[in-house]
């Protein structure tokens, strides 16, 4: 399903880099090896600086390691965080609000997944409770999924929180700005990870950092298409009205607010469900007359499975799941069943309880119920076979052919691709190299293979090891790794194998508690 | 946190033995005076009380299992909070039929008062901790579907 175009929304980057030697770059010789000396380093001219751990993302990833080990005792001096970004939050924050969750608006994500906090308490219910001084929070936490609909966090609630945390753990100090170009094995042991800073003013042009620990969490490398909108992208250099729903789109819902327009949603998971959400808000809030067209490729038309016990909720095509996996899979028996399966049987049982899906919200229901009613919604089923302009016209023509075999044309003024963030492990110039270079390889699902402890297969040098957590480990032995949870789980299970290692203390009940003391009065670990 | 099988039966005991020890120690001098025996002592009000948190503790590792073989029928594998809080009652009636019968031991007629009291406030005691304070205590319990050991 991904595409060849890939528009960067994380740091991948970097600067030109040109041969020479000592001149404080990479030289060829440095590129073409993949495990470098010392010696080779300094020759290049590039200073080396010593880190106990180096955290390459600087995002929701690496806030949850290092601040798992921040409170596991490591100080700041001793982690160096790569990013791109001063505020963690900040390209999740670009993705949600373009994939239209604004600061008001509630994540998919539960109570207790509380990104600034490793402990999920208190949860986000009872913080905002607190905050407003209102019951109503802690009442449909404790119904939910009963009697209330699961209580899921408001995105400016998670910002605010992150930000509180960063400064907690003195975030600014261990981060350098700019961009994280490569991993490459350390003879005698470890790693070095070379950096680009983003403002080298009268510094290095690149630092090595030499380090046991490298901890990669990149998330996405970009958004990616659908391979028929992606050949028309390509085709028509159309960016206008193609439109991807993690990009940038406004566009699209201005001038649906100001003449009549058709706009063809694709996808039926979260982020189809978010823009459905915006574009009929528009039309029952503010008058807009856009007929939305809802093109399913599977169409889920009922409950999903065989097997009585694990059937999975589905309707008017879509397949219903509160997050994005059954809650067991996080800390459950799913969780356990999961860590036991290889290869294939776990990528079955990842497709199982995943897939394409979204949140059973009865507000999104009702709104589809009434449009359909109301004729300004309607569904399509089938495959589509072109994508083309209208001649003469500012419309996009999509031809589908549906499953009585029948062809069906929908003309639309915009397309927008809700079906999600996919891209190849390729797409990252680091994961690139990290495959080429360090021996890294994939998992069943074609992400970075990493074993139980998150530790990246393939690539130990010495004692040293390389972590990952999120997107780029789905297929691993976690299905959420995607998730606030599941970034913490990561930095749980790191943290735990970097204690078996000695590197660092293990987190034990009394400085857990202590440290949770410290949480709560906000004063550093 | 998600239980497990496993995960439900060691947290049930942990909690009853440390939570619930601990608050029937507090409760008990309050329980003194709503003992529908007049000349009941503090003795007489630990035996009751002890003898019910050993019977939750030991006749509910049955209804773990009940409660595991009902959450296999959940999409979700999960059990709510709600009922984690609401499967009290039923067992708080098994538990007073035991007691009853003079299991585990002899506490003559049981005061039904004192007792609902007792079992609702324990149970609240320990599922309130089940649902925050031991995310901190246990900083891996919630990952590991409450199992301890």
């Amino acid at each position: 399903m991904s595409g060849s175009e890939t528009v960067v929304v994380g740091g991948s980057g970097g600067g030109d880099e040109h041969s020479g030697g000592g001149g404080g770059d990479l030289t060829d010789h440095l590129i073409s090896t993949s495990t470098w000396s010392d010696e080779d380093v300094a020759a290049a001219g590039i200073p080396i600086r010593d880190a106990k751990i180096v955290s390459i993302g600087g995002g929701l990833g690496s806030l949850a390691l290092v601040d798992t080990l921040r409170i596991s005792g490591v100080a700041a001096d001793d982690i160096v965080v790569l990013g791109d970004h001063e505020v963690p939050s900040a390209t999740y924050e670009y993705l949600a609000a373009n994939s239209q969750i604004p600061r008001h608006e509630r994540l998919r994500s539960d109570a207790g997944s509380v990104m600034d906090n490793i402990w999920g308490f208190p949860s986000y219910a009872l913080r905002e409770a607190w905050a407003k001084k209102s019951p109503k929070r802690v009442w449909q936490v404790v119904t939910e999924p009963v009697l209330s609909e699961y209580f899921t966090p408001q995105a400016g609630q998670v910002y605010e929180s992150v930000r509180r945390e960063t400064q907690r753990i003195g975030w600014s100090q261990m981060l350098r700005l700019g961009f994280a170009r490569m991993v490459r094995r350390r003879r005698g042991g470890g790693y070095f990870v070379v950096h680009t800073p983003e403002n080298p003013g009268g510094g290095p042009k690149r630092v090595a950092y030499r380090t046991q620990n490298v901890h990669i969490a990149i998330g996405y490398p970009g958004v990616a298409f659908l391979p028929d909108l992606q050949a028309y992208r390509d085709e028509h250099q159309d960016f206008h009205r193609v439109v991807n729903a993690y990009e940038p789109h406004d566009h699209v819902y201005s001038q649906a607010a100001s003449r009549p327009t058709t706009v063809l949603v694709r996808g039926s998971g979260i982020v189809a469900s978010r823009i459905l959400q915006r574009l009929i808000d528009d039309i029952e809030g503010n008058g807009a007359q856009t007929r939305i067209v809802h093109l399913f490729r599977n169409y889920v038309g009922g409950p999903q499975g065989d097997d009585p016990k694990f059937t999975r909720p589905g309707a008017n095509g879509f397949a219903y799941q509160a997050f994005n996996y059954p809650k067991a899979a996080w800390g459950g028996q799913l969780r356990h069943r999961l860590e036991q399966l290889e290869g294939d049987a776990r990528s079955e049982l990842l497709d199982q309880m995943g897939g394409t899906n979204t949140a059973p919200r009865k507000d999104w229901q009702q709104q589809i119920d009434r449009g359909m009613k109301a004729g300004f919604y309607s569904q399509s089923i089938g495959t589509v076979t072109s994508v083309e302009p209208v001649d003469g016209s500012e419309q996009i023509t999509t031809t589908i052919t549906n499953r009585a075999g029948d062809t069906q044309v929908i003309t639309a003024d915009f397309i927008i691709d809700a079906t999600g963030l996919l891209a190849r492990l390729e797409d990252h110039r680091l994961m690139a190299d990290l495959l080429e270079h360090a021996g890294a390889g994939k998992n069943p699902k074609g992400r970075l293979d990493v074993d139980h402890s998150f530790s990246v297969r393939g690539v130990d040098e010495g004692t040293g090891r390389v972590y990952a957590s999120g997107s780029m480990t789905l297929g691993g032995y976690y299905a959420g790794v995607d998730s606030f949870l599941g970034l913490q789980y990561a930095a749980m299970r790191i943290a735990d194998d970097m204690a078996a290692r000695g590197e660092v203390r293990r987190l034990g009940s009394l400085r857990s508690m202590s440290q949770w003391t410290r949480w709560m009065r906000n004063v550093a670990p | 946190m998600t239980p497990t099988l496993i995960g439900r039966i060691q947290t049930r005991i942990a909690l009853l033995a440390t939570v619930g020890v601990v608050w029937t120690l507090l409760i008990g001098p309050l329980l003194v005076g709503i003992m529908s025996d007049d000349d009941a002592t503090l003795g007489d009000v630990y035996r009751l009380a002890f003898a019910a948190l050993f019977v939750v503790g030991v006749v509910g590792i049955a209804w773990e299992f009940l409660y595991h073989g009902l959450q296999q029928y959940r999409w979700e594998k999960d059990w709510p909070t709600l009922f984690g809080l609401l499967q009290g009652v039923p067992e708080a009636v098994t538990t007073l039929l035991i007691l009853s019968a003079g299991l585990p031991w002899d506490v003559g007629d049981v005061p039904v008062g004192a007792y609902v009291i007792h079992f609702a406030t324990t149970w609240i005691v320990v599922w309130l901790f089940a649902n925050g304070p031991m995310r901190v205590i246990v900083p891996r319990w919630r990952y590991d579907g409450g199992r301890l050991l």
